[in-house]
């Protein structure tokens, strides 16, 4: 059954607590979680850290507006906290984000799958071709700098292949900015859909410019360095599809809403029942800041919520394999670009893309490093190496 | 190329670097007192109170019995048998972190060149199939009980964590060849050690044919210890040396 956005009122604001414990005592096992749960995780912990973003851009320029953000963002930031600490310690900066990657494309996929507007589902199809390629680059780079099958975190959901290739994402500033949508008509899940993928896209880039430098392996800091940068430029594509002339209060509502709309989606297919508890909570927290934020738009613009809002939650989205729809966005869509606001064959892209991406790759391009004739194998590129060989019987190679 | 491991220069981490600066701050860690009453058993108390909180780190798949040889049903007899696939599988994955160990101790040499005493391009090629044949050995293995060889395993995850910088170490620039054997050495040692003790196990299981295949990769893996050493202290003493007899001394 759908949410009604206008009648769950939620957790009040003075009920949402937390100590320090609780905050950091649970976590999700690397071996034994299905892979959504981690991408569930990774998903809120991205709409958690642009509502924080977000928040703060906004006290900067809404006087206002400063005390009830400082109230709401306080819960936020602990929200944060608590679902990003469900990462457990053993998984490792590269397996962090081999799962990073897996969000974007599952998540993209799903979002690309259920956008009414054809435009943006064109621009969701577009980016997640881009990380899907990054996931099979990095895959590469962890199965041969550490023996380690990336497999094991991805678990058989997504494929590991080439998808268009890193090396020729990389496009002119201006050919990543892309048209809004336009408020007055655009249906509420395309808004709340923007929002969730700038999101997503946003805390990946933070998370490649934090942990790129701490690789010692120069192969690695250079990937990520190339990653973060395409990482850029889908946060400028993605941000631009959120109307600029919604105002700070509009925009604060579709942040909580869509805080709701993604928790409660994790609910509805979270199969680990002590995560699935955190969901709960968090869809339960949402709702109260939701209708605090509600009650300041009346007050405050005088507007009607439910001009911005639907009553009912949209579908959910789906957390499982978009196997075969990534397969055939790869087959038909690989060959395009963008120029300007629109989508081109990749030939006709502009001069100025060409001559950016030229530049940058002048002096070797870093995915095509760590990926050269790499094919994933189950257990490694390694395992078809010792499929090979033939043991004697002191354990030696003949 | 020459970069000595020990190289006299601008290091800045001592304390005797800036003497006033260093007493002033020793006076004033000594003026100010802790604010909190205690030592550092607080922490092992905060940490024992998680340990017996959270759950184990994951577990071990079971094996798929439908269609089994009965030699296989043999092997998994005996005592838990998911002991053995979990050791099983720390070695398949450490073995294959270990082939592509020396293929970045490959790359050093390339680098540095070698010492008199140091190790060949050979050795390292053949400790690395060495290491890839001995993957294969317990991938077979772990198939013929039916498990799944592509399984992380908790074993394999806590010897992974365990040795993470030595890839780290290795895949450093600024690291030299001689450097990095000290990452091959700290390998070879767990390897040595985890393979005497699948050893043990095997036999402790009733299973002496896999007990003897495995002790011939330990033999194996004996020879790499002794060969790291080697290397490893000929380097050493060489860097120590000065003037002529230095001659042919590490990069």
């Amino acid at each position: 059954m759908a949410l009604d956005l206008f009648k769950e009122k939620g957790v009040p604001l003075d009920r949402q607590r937390f100590t320090w414990k609780d905050l950091t005592r649970r976590m999700i096992s690397k071996l034994d979680d299905d892979a959504f749960t981690r991408v569930r995780v990774i998903l809120m912990n991205g709409i958690e850290s642009e509502s924080v973003r977000f928040s703060h851009a906004c006290a900067r320029m809404n006087r206002e507006l400063r005390e009830p953000l400082a109230l709401i963002r306080r819960v936020e930031h602990f929200q944060q906290t608590l679902v990003n600490w469900l990462n457990p310690g053993n998984q490792s900066p590269l397996e962090t984000t081999l799962g990073y990657e897996q969000t974007a494309i599952e998540v993209t996929a799903s979002v690309a799958q259920h956008e009414p507007d054809p435009y943006l589902a064109q621009t969701y199809r577009f980016g997640m071709l881009e990380d899907f390629d990054h996931l099979y680059r990095y895959s590469a780079l962890y199965d041969r700098l550490c023996g380690k099958d990336p497999n094991t975190i991805t678990q058989s959901y997504t494929d590991i292949i080439p998808g268009r290739l890193t090396a020729i994402e990389h496009r002119h500033p201006l050919d990543d900015v892309r048209r809004p949508y336009e408020a007055r008509t655009a249906a509420p899940i395309t808004r709340l859909n923007a929002l969730t993928i700038v999101s997503a896209e946003n805390q990946v880039h933070t998370y490649y410019m934090n942990i790129g430098p701490s690789f010692t392996d120069p192969v690695a800091r250079q990937l990520y360095a190339e990653i973060a940068a395409i990482e850029e430029q889908h946060v400028t594509q993605y941000e631009s599809l959120c109307d600029p002339g919604e105002s700070w209060l509009e925009k604060w509502l579709l942040h909580e809403a869509n805080e709701v709309y993604n928790y409660y989606s994790c609910l509805r297919s979270e199969t680990n029942p002590r995560i699935k508890e955190v969901w709960q909570r968090f869809t339960d927290y949402e709702l109260g800041h939701l209708h605090y934020v509600m009650e300041l738009f009346q007050r405050l613009e005088g507007r009607d919520p439910a001009e911005v809002l639907p009553r009912e939650l949209p579908e959910p989205i789906g957390y499982h394999s978009h196997r075969e729809f990534v397969r055939k966005v790869l087959m038909n869509e690989e060959g395009l670009s963008a120029k300007g606001t629109g989508f081109v064959p990749r030939a006709e892209e502009a001069e100025r893309t060409l001559l950016y991406r030229q530049q940058l790759n002048s002096e070797g391009s870093p995915s095509a490093i760590a990926s050269a004739g790499y094919r994933w194998r189950p257990g490694t590129e390694l395992a078809e190496e010792a499929e090979r060989v033939s043991t004697l019987a002191e354990g030696r190679i003949q | 190329m020459e970069r000595k491991a020990s190289e006299m220069g601008m290091n800045r981490t001592g304390i005797r670097v800036h003497p006033v600066k260093s007493r002033e701050t020793v006076e004033g860690s000594e003026k100010f007192a802790p604010d909190i009453p205690g030592d550092a058993s607080v922490i092992a108390k905060q940490r024992q109170d998680f340990a017996r909180e959270a759950g184990n780190l994951g577990t071990v798949p079971p094996p798929n019995l439908k269609g089994m040889a009965k030699a296989a049903m043999d092997l998994l007899k005996g005592g838990r048998a998911t002991v053995l696939v979990d050791k099983l599988g720390q070695r398949a994955g450490f073995e294959r972190t270990g082939t592509r160990l020396y293929e970045l101790a490959l790359s050093k040499l390339d680098v540095f060149g070698t010492w008199d005493g140091g190790p060949s391009r050979e050795q390292l090629e053949k400790i690395r199939r060495d290491e890839l044949s001995h993957f294969a050995l317990v991938k077979r293995t772990l198939e013929k009980l039916g498990a799944d060889p592509t399984a992380l395993t908790p074993a394999a995850e806590l010897q992974a964590n365990m040795s993470e910088g030595v890839p780290r170490m290795l895949a450093d620039p600024h690291v030299n060849l001689l450097q990095s054997l000290e990452g091959l050495l700290t390998a070879e040692l767990v390897d040595n050690a985890s393979w005497e003790l699948l050893i043990e196990l095997a036999r402790e299981l009733g299973h002496q044919e896999l007990a003897e295949d495995f002790q011939r990769a330990l033999d194996v893996e004996q020879e790499h210890l002794a060969l790291v050493r080697a290397w490893i202290a000929a380097g050493t003493k060489l860097e120590a040396r000065v003037g002529e007899e230095a001659a042919g001394a590490p990069a």
